[in-house]
């Protein structure tokens, strides 16, 4: 056994290797002076970090990827948050297969969901803009939503909210007053993870936007320059930072959820 | 209708009408546009299967729908088979680890897609990294260059780009094995082999059907992937559909590839359950 598990340690290690491999290149070649992005290094720089503070059509970039990504993890969240609080509350026919429905976009491929939309936008004679990526983006996000949400309802007591309608509280009071808080962190989680899927998206992003375009489109243009490959290696590196920080983040406020309804029981 | 259900309906209807109205109708509306047809803008709205008929007999879409298919299967069988030694080694050797781990591993995903793809041709690229590795360690004398621009970088990207969506779930049905099963095997005589062929392997068959096919069916439609590092010989349907559906002005074309693509995936993954359903059904 122990020889097999050593066998089984050393293929871990080489796996995560693989998987590492271009993520650490990244930052590798963000910091390289050369234009070239090849091996071997030419010297440490911060330059390339610097030409991201002269880029305009990033900066507009940057700030259609912020407006899509507030909007669609807050619609996101919040169709979750019904989706949830609906199906681990109510025992009733016919949810199963409603939930599964609504979770569909996990598996669909993009490129379909994509397509479908931008046809459905041009038979309606609707213009692109911002907004069509953020409806594309919502029906993304909302089951990622539903499963976190899931999770923290799950977790609620039914004794709490039982007993707060037995102290005279309204429905609604009860919600507002007694589960919302209780669940609040699972929102906060679901929304930091929404804003992150939709930061990152590009294939609805890509079909959907109109003249405006998202981060990702930016980046996926920058692609064909080679002079601009290390801006926008830059440019990932910065984003790879930010990304970990939310998660770190949501990670943090979902199992704050977990203890703290731990603790009530 | 009992209150509880009335209240659940209420609540569930919300998210239901969202997806109905930005699901459930522009894919019926790609259905019904997929039996027309469009003459540079010009939409004729009678109902024919031309589309169909021309995505199916084509030479150049029956090579794209089989290439992806190719393609997304051999992804899907090298991601499992990578990734079940490793969900195994954290759940039965990751001892109070196991959260580490999972966490190590989901870490270089956070990395933009586009340029997690992007960098593999760096690494696979002719003056790549890879190749100046090998040409450094004089294990080669001249760069490889089947590793880029083909169906073979295509598919060592996409095993790249999807395992975590392989690891987790294995990981979650391994943890679920009860550990007394384990002991009761051991004491009636199964050796380390015969344990897990026949007590470990079976019972997490539900997280490897799992992991197959949240990985199978979003990659036949991958778009990025073949585009950055595919090559011409690489491309995959999803190129196909972009192209009829902007340069070449064919949305009814695009959205019959599209609806037979689905069709496709659906009908091998409900195979691919079904086939399975022995090990599924405990569960």
């Amino acid at each position: 056994m122990s020889q097999s598990s050593k066998y089984l340690k050393i293929f871990a290690f080489i796996y995560l290797i693989f998987l590492y491999a271009p993520a650490l290149l990244l930052p590798i070649f963000s910091f390289n002076s050369s234009q070239i992005i090849a091996f071997p290094l030419t010297g440490f720089s911060t330059h390339w970090f610097k030409t991201l503070f002269y880029q305009e059509t990033l900066h507009e970039a940057l700030k259609n990827s912020l407006i899509i990504a507030v909007a669609s993890s807050c619609l996101g969240t919040i169709l979750g948050v019904f989706a949830a609080r609906a199906t681990t509350r109510y025992d009733f026919s016919g949810k199963q297969i409603t939930l599964t429905f609504i979770l569909a976009p996990l598996v669909l491929p993009e490129i379909i969901v994509g397509v479908a939309l931008l046809i459905v936008l041009m038979q309606m004679g609707l213009s692109l803009n911002l907004w069509s990526v953020v409806l594309g983006h919502t029906l993304l996000i909302t089951p990622f939503s539903i499963l976190i949400m899931n999770s923290a309802f799950n977790n609620l007591d039914i004794s709490l909210e039982e007993a707060s309608l037995d102290l005279g509280e309204t429905q609604f009071g009860t919600f507002q007053r007694v589960i919302l808080p209780l669940v609040f962190p699972g929102i906060i989680a679901s929304l930091l993870i929404g804003f992150t899927l939709s930061l990152d998206e590009f294939i609805i992003a890509f079909f959907l936007t109109g003249t405006e375009t998202t981060l990702p489109v930016y980046i996926w243009s920058m692609l064909r320059f080679p002079k601009q490959l290390p801006t926008t290696m830059a440019l990932g590196t910065v984003l790879l930072v930010v990304s970990l920080v939310l998660l770190s983040l949501s990670e943090y406020f979902r199992r704050r959820t977990a203890k703290s309804n731990a603790s009530v029981e | 209708m009992t209150s509880d259900s009335k209240k659940g309906w209420r609540l569930l209807s919300v998210p239901l009408v969202f997806s109905i109205l930005l699901l459930a109708a522009p894919l019926t509306m790609m259905v019904l546009l997929s039996f027309w047809t469009q003459d540079y803008l010009v939409l004729d709205k009678t109902f024919t299967i031309k589309n169909y008929i021309e995505a199916f007999t084509q030479p150049v879409y029956q090579l794209l729908f089989s290439r992806s298919l190719t393609i997304s299967l051999t992804v899907t069988f090298f991601t499992v088979l990578l990734a079940y030694p490793m969900a195994y080694f954290i759940s039965f050797h990751g001892g109070d680890r196991k959260a580490l781990w999972l966490f190590l591993i989901t870490i270089p995903f956070w990395t933009s897609y586009l340029l997690r793809m992007f960098l593999w041709k760096v690494i696979l690229g002719y003056n790549g990294v890879l190749n100046s590795f090998l040409l450094w360690l004089e294990l080669i004398t001249e760069p490889l260059t089947f590793i880029l621009y083909n169906l073979n970088a295509v598919i060592i990207a996409l095993t790249h780009g999807w395992a975590p969506f392989a690891i987790l779930p294995i990981f979650v049905s391994l943890e679920k094995i009860d550990r007394s099963l384990l002991e009761a095997s051991r004491d009636l005589g199964d050796g380390p082999f015969h344990q897990f062929f026949r007590v470990i392997l079976p019972l997490s068959i539900p997280g490897v059907v799992g992991a197959a096919l949240i990985i199978f069916i979003p990659t036949v439609g991958d778009y990025i992937t073949p585009k950055l590092v595919g090559g011409t010989e690489g491309l995959m349907i999803a190129n196909m559909i972009q192209v009829q559906f902007s340069k070449a002005n064919n949305a009814p074309l695009a959205a019959a590839l599209s609806v037979s693509s689905l069709m496709i995936v659906a009908f091998i993954s409900i195979v691919f359950v079904l086939v399975n359903r022995r090990y599924l059904r405990k569960f």
